[in-house]
C-alpha cells in the first residue's frame, strides 16, 4: 500500500504528461509516423503482442545472462582489487579507462572479432554491468568501520575471517546500489548490443521498426525497455529488502 | 599467579614516543584499572597488548607466554560497543568464539537471560538501546575463550544511571567468574569503584607515575560510593592526576 501512498505523486504527473501528448497530437493532428499519440502506441502495444513478444522473451534472456555474468564479474573484480591493494593501484584507472570507450564504437568491432553469435553481445553487456558494481563494492570494502576492523583484528581473526564476518557484509548495502544500477543498465546493454546483428529482440525489432517508419513500434518498443528497466531495478530492490535485513526500517529512526 | 605481564616496553611513532619503558601486571583473576590524561597513550597500550603493533623494546607477556605482536590473546571490547550490525544479539555474542571455533550457544543463552536480555535474542543491534548495546559487547567479551579481558573505557559513553547499573552488572557478573581484567578509564570514581588496583599512568611519553591498592572488600557496596573513605581514595588519586595535568 506504500507504494501507492508514495507513488501518487509521479504517477499523477506522468498521467498528466500523456494527457498533454494525446491532446496536442489529436489537435495539431500530427500524423502517425511523425509522433504516434499515446493511445495510437497503446493499440499497437496490443494488437502487435503476438509481433514482439519473441522478439520480449529473447531480450529478457539475454539481458538476465548478461547481467548475471557482469554482476559476477564485477563483483569478482572488486573482490580480487580489494585483497591485492598493489593490483587495485595499477588496475583501478584502466577499469575507468575502460568505461570512456564508446560502445557504440566498440560494438562493431566486437562483431569482428567475435562473430554474430552470443559472445560480443554478452561482452557489451558486461561492459556495461560491471563497472558500477565494482566502484559500489570497493567503495563498501574501503569504507569499513576501522573500530569493528580493531575488534575483529584484536579478537584473532584471520584475513579470511574479517573479509567474509565483517568486510563483505559490511559491503552489502554497497553491492546492491551497483547492483541497481547495472540492472537497469543491463537493458540497455542488451538492446544495443541486439542492433549489432541479432535475429531477435528488442532491439531488432526497434530497428526493423524505424526504417519501416513504424514510429508507433519504436515507442512500443521503449516502453517495452522502460518497463523491462522497471522491472529488474524492483526485483534487485526486493532482493535487498530480503537479505540487507538489519537497516532500520521506515523513517530510518533507531529506538534509542 | 600473573596473568599478564608488562616488561619495559616503548613504543614509538616516527618522531612522537608514546610509551616509555612501561612495566605492570595483572594477577590471575585481578581487576586492574589504569587512569591516565588524555592522550597518555592508553589506547595504544591496549593495542601493543592486543597484537595490532610489537613494541619497539620490551615483553609482554601473557600466562608465561610472551605475545608481543600476537592477535587474538586478549578479549577486547572497544569504546563503542562495536557490534556487528548485520547479526542478532545472539550472533554477535558468539562472534569472539566463532573466530577461534569454540561456539557455545547454551552458554550465549543462559548469559543473555541474566543479563537481562532475554527476548532480544534475535533482535538487531539498532533495536537496541545504548546500555543494552553496552551490556551485549560485554557478554561477547565474557564469553570469548580468551582469558584476560581488556575494556576500553567501555561506560564513557553511557549516562550516569545507566554506568552505574551496568557497573554494577559487570561486577555481580565478574564476582561469579573471576577472570583477569584490564580496565582503561578516566574516571577516578569509575576505577576506584570497580578495581582491586589503580595504576596511574604519566603524560607522554608513557610511565607508570603510581600505583594505588583499592581497600574496599568484595563484593562491593553501591553505598561506599559516598562514604568517607572513598572520598579521601578519590581525593587522593585526584592530586595523583593533577600533578601531571
Amino acid at each position: 500500500m506504500k507504494i501507492w501512498y508514495k507513488g501518487w505523486r509521479p504517477a499523477l504527473v506522468l498521467i498528466l504528461l500523456f494527457i498533454v501528448w494525446e491532446v496536442s497530437c489529436r489537435l495539431f493532428e500530427i500524423p502517425k509516423w511523425l509522433l504516434p499519440s499515446p493511445s495510437q502506441i497503446w493499440l499497437e502495444g496490443a494488437a502487435g503482442w503476438s509481433n514482439y513478444h519473441h522478439h520480449l522473451t529473447s531480450t529478457i534472456g539475454l539481458t538476465i545472462l548478461g547481467f548475471l555474468i557482469g554482476a559476477s564479474v564485477g563483483i569478482a573484480v572488486a573482490v580480487g582489487l580489494h585483497l591485492i591493494p598493489k593490483l587495485r593501484e595499477a588496475i583501478y584507472p584502466i577499469i575507468i579507462l575502460s568505461q570512456n570507450i564508446p560502445i557504440i564504437v566498440l560494438a562493431p568491432l566486437l562483431v569482428i572479432w567475435f562473430g554474430f553469435g552470443i559472445l560480443p553481445k554478452v561482452i557489451v553487456i558486461t561492459l556495461v554491468c560491471f563497472f558500477p558494481i565494482t566502484v559500489a563494492a570497493l567503495d563498501g570494502f574501503r569504507q569499513t568501520s576501522s573500530e569493528l576492523m580493531h575488534y575483529m583484528k584484536m579478537a584473532g581473526a584471520t584475513k579470511k575471517q574479517i573479509f567474509w564476518k565483517l568486510e563483505w557484509p559490511y559491503a552489502l548495502p554497497s553491492i546492491f546500489s551497483g547492483l541497481k544500477i547495472s540492472a537497469t543498465y543491463s537493458v540497455m546493454g542488451a538492446v544495443i548490443s541486439e542492433w549489432l546483428g541479432a535475429k531477435e529482440g528488442i532491439g531488432v525489432y526497434m530497428t526493423l521498426a524505424s526504417s519501416s517508419f513504424r514510429t508507433d513500434r519504436v515507442f512500443v518498443a521503449i516502453f517495452l525497455i522502460m518497463i523491462l528497466s522497471l522491472v529488474f531495478f524492483a526485483l534487485i530492490v526486493s532482493m535487498e529488502r530480503m537479505i540487507v535485513k538489519w537497516k532500520p526500517k521506515g523513517d530510518g529512526k533507531r529506538r534509542d | 599467579m600473573t596473568k599478564l605481564l608488562i616488561e619495559n616496553i616503548s613504543k614509538s611513532f616516527g618522531e612522537n614516543q608514546v610509551l616509555d619503558q612501561l612495566s605492570l601486571r595483572v594477577e590471575e583473576a585481578e581487576f586492574v584499572s589504569i587512569l591516565g590524561p588524555s592522550g597518555s597513550g592508553k589506547s595504544t597500550l591496549f593495542q601493543l597488548i592486543g597484537g595490532l603493533f610489537a613494541p619497539d623494546f620490551g615483553e609482554i607477556r601473557l600466562d608465561g607466554k610472551r605475545i608481543n605482536g600476537e592477535t587474538g590473546s586478549i578479549s577486547y571490547t572497544p569504546q563503542s560497543p562495536s557490534l556487528l550490525p548485520w547479526r542478532t544479539v545472539l550472533g554477535n555474542i558468539l562472534l569472539g568464539g566463532e573466530i577461534v571455533g569454540e561456539i557455545d550457544q547454551a552458554l550465549a543463552l543462559k548469559m543473555i537471560d541474566k543479563a537481562g536480555l532475554k527476548g532480544y535474542e534475535n533482535a538487531y543491534p539498532y533495536e537496541l538501546s545504548g546500555g543494552m548495546k553496552q551490556r551485549v559487547a560485554f557478554i561477547r567479551s565474557l564469553l570469548s575463550p580468551q582469558s584476560l579481558i581488556c575494556l576500553d573505557e567501555p561506560f564513557s559513553a553511557l549516562d550516569e544511571f545507566t554506568r552505574l547499573e551496568m557497573q554494577n552488572w559487570l561486577l555481580s557478573v565478574w564476582e561469579e567468574d573471576k577472570r583477569a581484567i584490564l580496565l582503561v578509564t578516566h574516571n577516578i570514581e569509575e576505577a576506584l569503584y570497580l578495581s582491586d588496583r589503580v595504576i596511574v599512568l604519566s603524560e607522554k611519553p608513557t610511565q607508570v607515575k603510581k600505583e594505588f591498592i583499592v581497600p574496599f572488600p568484595r563484593p562491593r557496596q553501591a553505598s561506599i560510593l559516598l562514604s568517607e573513605e572513598f572520598l579521601s581514595w578519590k581525593k587522593k588519586i585526584y592530586n595523583e592526576l593533577r600533578v601531571i595535568m
